[in-house]
């Protein structure tokens, strides 16, 4: 197998997941783009480790899963506030620090 | 003979998996159902572990499945059902200009697979490489990655703390 098909995996859901990180509104369907992106960089970070022979990327790719959890969790609570304070949780109304 | 025949089967068996990763990707940033979106990204990373088990890294591919489709999956269909709102209308869920992220993504893709084919080619990963096992993984956690360790530790925390002061009711 090449290492360029990993690579290649990697770069396309990272894109998908930008594209999404911008055109959604819905603040879920952001945090759910942001996890597309953290999973095509462990796909880097593993098919890097395979190629190189080391288990370092295996590390960093469990402590990317860790971080994602924590973030999710913090993310969905901040959703929940503001949901409760607004009745919403379109991102383009949070407009407060717009000036 | 035996080891080609193998990487065939390995080479099927990842197009396979990617091209439904891929696909469910796309319906992910594109269905107008949020729970839909959320059920089309269990497919995603259940096709991402299989990709890690492709990849030799099981104890990655089992804390993926463990993590991503088990805790983390539940947390976005509780998010997802107490923050119901006006969910359903296409309106309600992209942006106004939602087709700017369509440039912005195509460029980003082209300017990486440029630079990726440019950068390894025909580069083949190793074929006898053996399965990292888990005690490779504790060894790499518990030695020169401790202090690190110990930062995600109180990340955790912090985080699970953070999240029971935003949500709690007072």
């Amino acid at each position: 197998m090449l290492v360029n098909q990993f690579l290649m995996l990697g770069a396309i859901l990272f894109c998908i997941g930008v594209y999404g990180v911008i055109a959604r509104k819905n603040a879920v369907l952001v945090l759910m783009s942001i996890e597309l992106i953290l999973n095509s960089v462990n796909i880097n970070l593993l098919a890097f480790s395979l190629r190189n022979g080391s288990t370092d990327g295996h590390t960093f790719a469990l402590y990317i899963i860790a971080v994602a959890a924590a973030e999710v969790g913090v993310g969905l609570a901040m959703v929940l506030l503001m949901y409760r304070n607004r009745r919403s949780v379109g991102l383009d109304e949070l407009s407060e620090m717009k000036g | 003979m035996i080891a080609a025949d193998l990487l065939v089967a390995q080479n099927i068996g990842f197009y396979l998996i990617a091209a439904i990763m891929v696909f469910g990707a796309f319906s992910v940033v594109t269905t107008r159902n949020v729970v839909h979106a959320a059920l089309w990204l269990v497919v995603v990373l259940a096709g991402a572990a299989a990709q890690y088990i492709l990849l030799a890294a099981e104890f990655v591919a089992v804390t993926q499945v463990l993590v991503y489709i088990g805790a983390v999956m539940v947390l976005f269909l509780f998010g997802t059902m107490l923050t119901r709102a006006r969910i359903g209308t296409d309106s309600e869920l992209n942006n106004k200009n939602w087709f700017m992220g369509i440039p912005v993504a195509v460029l980003l893709l082209a300017t990486l697979i440029i630079a990726l084919n440019d950068g390894f080619g025909d580069e083949q990963l190793p074929t006898d490489a053996p399965v990292v096992t888990t005690q490779q993984v504790s060894d790499q956690i518990f030695g020169p990655y401790l202090l690190p360790f110990w930062a995600l530790s109180f990340v955790l925390l912090a985080a699970t703390i953070g999240a029971i002061v935003l949500a709690r009711r007072d």
